[in-house]
């Protein structure tokens, strides 16, 4: 659910992404907010447990520049991945304008991406969403390691309706902005066309 | 589904105004008004030194949190939260079911206070609230049925 102050002249959106635990989901949020402009970023946040995994959600404020006179606020947010976290995910779903599913390449985590999406659409359908009209795209993530599976076949398994998707290494960065882009304009054509 | 949050001038004093009173009668160091969903919508006081997005987004997430805690138990929510510190407090409370009032206030104040000012400004919180939700359901968001395709390419220009 997007916000629109027009005392302030501000548009803030909101962006989420979801994906089985150790997919990369921080590591997206963390390679943007270190290669974006200081001004066009606050802090991020990340409540996390002792071992770096996230226990909660990651934040990331982003501003984009200006549309039509309104500042354009971008909040990221990711879900913990992890299997029983789910109460948390559903919480962090309230609300949502958009969704990056960020799948993990390797053969050995296929299942895992399979049951997270099916997780996401359960999730989604509970507060109301419908996956199939959210702006949403599909990044598959580690697609530099050894084991990861053809493009192809991800897309087969993962991205049966085809929105956009996008190859990544979110470690050094290949296809975060992309994807990024993707699901914000998505988001803003939305709000065009008024919901 | 939530329908999109639209705040428009005349509404905005509004809720500024109310911030601004409660601010001053409850003795407060600061007070915050933010959506469920973890936008910051209004503020007032000594806010000059805070990460207002952070604040914002956090104490969405703790409102969420404790109330999935509350649905756990059967409870419909909990309607207040009160942190202590040794320096500064927090009070949250609900108003309306779809915004969060924050008052961050030291020993200038007291707990007592706060809770008796927020009960007065909850209610005309809620009040202005109203007239935004029938505001948002009647107008949309007209202005951006103007944005070209152009406008959103543009804004990517440098990503």
């Amino acid at each position: 659910m997007s916000f629109i102050n027009y005392s302030s002249r501000e548009i803030n959106c909101k962006i989420v992404y979801y994906g089985p635990g150790l997919c990369g989901k921080t590591t997206n949020l963390q390679y943007i907010y270190a290669k974006t402009n200081p001004e066009a970023k606050g802090k991020m946040i990340s409540l996390e447990t002792e071992t770096e995994r996230t226990l909660f959600f990651d934040f990331l404020p982003l501003s984009l520049g200006e549309i039509r006179g309104f500042k354009t606020r971008f909040h990221l947010y990711t879900v913990p991945g992890q299997v029983f976290y789910d109460a948390s995910r559903k919480l962090i779903l309230k609300g949502v304008d958009g969704v990056v599913f960020v799948a993990d390449s390797q053969v050995e985590r296929m299942d895992a991406n399979v049951e997270s999406l099916e997780n996401l659409r359960d999730n989604l359908r509970e507060q109301g969403y419908d996956l199939d009209k959210l702006p949403y795209v599909v990044q598959y993530n580690k697609r530099d390691l050894p084991t990861a599976v053809d493009a192809d076949y991800l897309r087969q398994a993962l991205n049966p309706t085809r929105v956009p998707d996008y190859e990544a290494v979110a470690t050094t960065g290949i296809g975060v902005f992309d994807t990024l882009k993707a699901v914000a304009k998505q988001v803003l054509i939305e709000l065009k066309r008024g919901r | 589904m939530n329908s999109q949050m639209v705040l428009y001038e005349e509404e905005y004093n509004l809720v500024v105004g109310i911030c601004d009173a409660l601010h001053r009668d409850a003795s407060a160091k600061a007070v915050f008004l933010v959506d469920k969903n973890g936008q910051l919508l209004a503020a007032s006081g000594e806010t000059g030194d805070l990460d207002t997005t952070s604040l914002a987004s956090l104490t969405a997430g703790n409102i969420a949190a404790t109330g999935g805690l509350a649905q756990l138990l059967g409870e419909k929510e909990f309607a207040i939260q009160f942190h202590e510190g040794e320096r500064d407090n927090v009070h949250i409370s609900l108003v309306g079911q779809r915004v969060i009032l924050v008052i961050i206030f030291d020993q200038r104040s007291s707990l007592g206070l706060v809770r008796l000012r927020v009960k007065k400004a909850s209610v005309e919180l809620a009040g202005v609230f109203e007239t935004i939700n029938a505001k948002a359901q009647e107008h949309g968001s007209t202005v951006f049925s103007e944005i070209t395709d152009d406008d959103i390419d543009n804004l990517f220009g440098d990503m």
